[in-house]
């Protein structure tokens, strides 16, 4: 009796890892797809950026990378203008999460649109309408003439004036999500024990508020370098051809030289250097902690 | 004035203290909101100059527009594409999502991790490796290269959107269908998928955004008589301003617009919860990060613009 039970068990136990096995063979056509369109590439271009031309295993590439000023050049202006970008966004975002953190929700909500929209529109009919507002005859120039805040139109497109504007504008809503619902999951009575024990309100913000507010900027200024590092189509388009980022970079190695261990080199490095900024930030900091106590 | 000299929170600071902060956040907004707003009123411009506010209105540039055939064709293709990719990215997705959630294998968490790796790497090394590898297999310039790219860049957002909707689904229910006579498939189909209907439809909708709005694998993949909408405006952008590209900018606006607040509005029926039980709304344009590196293969995953949790570790 036992031992026909025991047959039964095992069979049973056989069926249902058969079962499982079937269904895990589900995620196979995703599985697919990812390595024949990514893994697979990526690796490739990974391999090519250890070739020379004849084929050999080199570090010529990355050798040429060390030496040839205009690589270097590309480096230091992406990490300038996302360093840039990243200061702005927390000097813009910070307060303007604070305002609405304080706003009755009902208000904030509706405001939350307003931040939400920028998310809402496909990147190139943003790159398209800051074109038009920031060239000579502009919007913004005729305006700022005609308010005396300037006399003659400003370059403020087609150079690091537009890039700079166009990539804060994307990046913005990333800084002030993130601050924002950490704000709102901060306890108001902290403050009021701060007021409570003397402590001016501009004393209480520095020392109680701002501090339980960290966690989301350090999380949304992580958020924002990380993406300005691999921005290629403001710095095409409002940089005018003037500002070479690595991802433009990239391309023009392709597009004009098809130079493919040169492209594939900068790209394992930009991705490297990516890798090795998210991986130190989430070793200082516990991101999860914000993450999941703040509710937007 | 008197609201000025009313206390703003509870430690006593004045609104009229304040009064800087609230000028400087409404003009932050206001810089937010500005271009996405431009771009209409523009669209219906007479003139070539792109003036602001407009002397004269008219259709000129939608006239334009589609009265050109390369407009038209790019605008074709891309809505093909966007199609394509929606159907392949939501049944591949969908199946990896419901496989991986019920075969509850141990290293289920691997293989999501390769499912989600295209959210980590930078696009434009993407985009190079797919035109290299499709340069070989010549499949640069055709519409299945192009939507096999797209799936792949869509599937991660699929996957999460619908493994967040399957983490509340109770599967004993499928085990009652079951138990009843149904087939694992007919239980799926009409005890399952009714419930995270919602989900696969917010999914499938981001889908085919990801697809409608991609730049950078496009102006890789794409070409000839098969280039889609996305490359045509980066390039005509790159040489020279054309309000044409206003009146497409509106008409984009307007459908990105309806399908996010279709998903927005359907997201809010299986709204996911987070620890403490609230019920959160994602933004749904959503960068995903894991909160280790690399992401997923540990530790939950969060949007990180609105701080959702949209996946949690078993």
């Amino acid at each position: 009796m036992s031992h026909e039970a025991g047959l039964n068990a095992k069979g049973l136990r056989r069926d249902a890892l058969a079962e499982r096995l079937i269904l895990f063979s589900l995620s196979g056509p995703a599985v697919l797809l990812v390595t024949m369109t990514m893994l697979v590439p990526v690796g490739w271009l990974f391999w090519l950026s250890f070739l020379d031309d004849a084929g050999g295993f080199s570090l010529e590439h990355y050798q040429r990378m060390l030496v040839q000023p205009s690589y270097g050049r590309a480096f230091r202006i992406t990490f300038e203008i996302s360093f840039i970008t990243t200061a702005i966004c927390i000097l813009l975002g910070y307060p303007l999460a604070y305002a609405l953190s304080q706003l009755p929700r009902r208000v904030a909500n509706i405001c939350m649109i307003a931040v939400m929209l920028p998310f809402w529109t496909s990147l190139l009919v943003r790159t398209y309408a800051w074109l038009v507002l920031l060239q000579r005859q502009g919007l913004i120039n005729t305006w700022g003439i005609k308010l005396g805040l300037w006399d003659s139109p400003l370059a403020l497109v087609h150079n690091l004036n537009g890039t700079l504007i166009g990539m804060i504008h994307i990046m913005l809503p990333f800084m002030v999500l993130p601050v924002y619902a950490t704000m709102r999951s901060i306890d108001r009575d902290y403050l009021k024990a701060a007021a409570n024990l003397g402590a001016s309100p501009t004393l209480a913000f520095w020392l109680v508020f701002l501090p339980l507010s960290l966690p989301g900027l350090v999380a949304g200024a992580l958020m924002v370098f990380i993406l300005c590092l691999g921005f290629y189509v403001t710095p095409a388009v409002l940089g005018g051809g003037k500002i070479t980022m690595v991802a433009n970079r990239i391309a023009t190695d392709i597009e004009l030289f098809f130079n493919w261990g040169a492209a594939s080199s900068l790209g394992v490095v930009l991705f490297i250097l990516t890798g090795i900024i998210l991986y130190a930030a989430s070793r200082l900091v516990r991101l999860d902690r914000f993450l999941s106590g703040g509710g937007a | 004035m008197s609201w000025l000299r009313q206390p703003a929170t509870e430690t006593q600071i004045t609104h009229g203290g304040r009064l800087w902060l609230y000028i400087l956040a409404g003009l932050v907004l206001l810089f937010l909101m500005l271009p996405s707003i431009i771009v209409i009123p523009m669209s219906f411009s007479e003139s070539q100059y792109l003036e602001f506010p407009p002397r004269e209105w008219s259709l000129r540039w939608y006239r334009n527009y589609f009265n050109s055939t390369a407009w038209m064709q790019a605008t074709e293709t891309s809505f093909k594409a966007a199609i394509l990719t929606m159907i392949v990215a939501t049944l591949f997705g969908t199946m990896a999502a419901y496989g991986l959630h019920a075969a509850r294998l141990r290293f289920a968490g691997l293989i999501l991790g390769i499912l989600l790796a295209p959210i980590i790497v930078p696009v434009i090394l993407v985009g190079i490796g797919v035109f290299y590898v499709y340069v070989k297999i010549k499949l640069v310039n055709s519409i299945i290269g192009l939507v096999l790219a797209h799936s792949m860049l869509a599937i991660p957002i699929v996957t999460m959107v619908v493994s967040s909707a399957l983490k509340s689904f109770d599967m004993n229910q499928e085990r009652v269908a079951r138990s009843l006579g149904a087939s694992r498939l007919r239980a799926f189909f009409f005890v399952t998928l009714p419930q995270i209907r919602f989900s696969v439809i917010s999914g499938a909708v981001l889908a085919f955004l990801t697809s409608f709005d991609e730049v950078i694998v496009s102006l890789f993949v794409s070409g000839g008589s098969n280039s889609t909408l996305t490359r045509n405006m980066f390039n005509a952008l790159r040489d020279q301003i054309d309000p044409t590209i206003a009146a497409i900018s509106t008409l984009v606006v307007i459908l990105t617009s309806i399908l996010l607040a279709i998903s927005q509005f359907l997201g809010k029926n299986d709204s996911r919860s987070d620890s403490a039980g609230n019920r959160n709304r994602c933004c749904n344009r959503a960068a995903y990060y894991g909160c280790g590196f690399p992401p997923a293969l540990t530790q939950d995953l969060f949007c990180l613009p609105c701080g959702v949790k949209i996946l949690a570790h078993a």
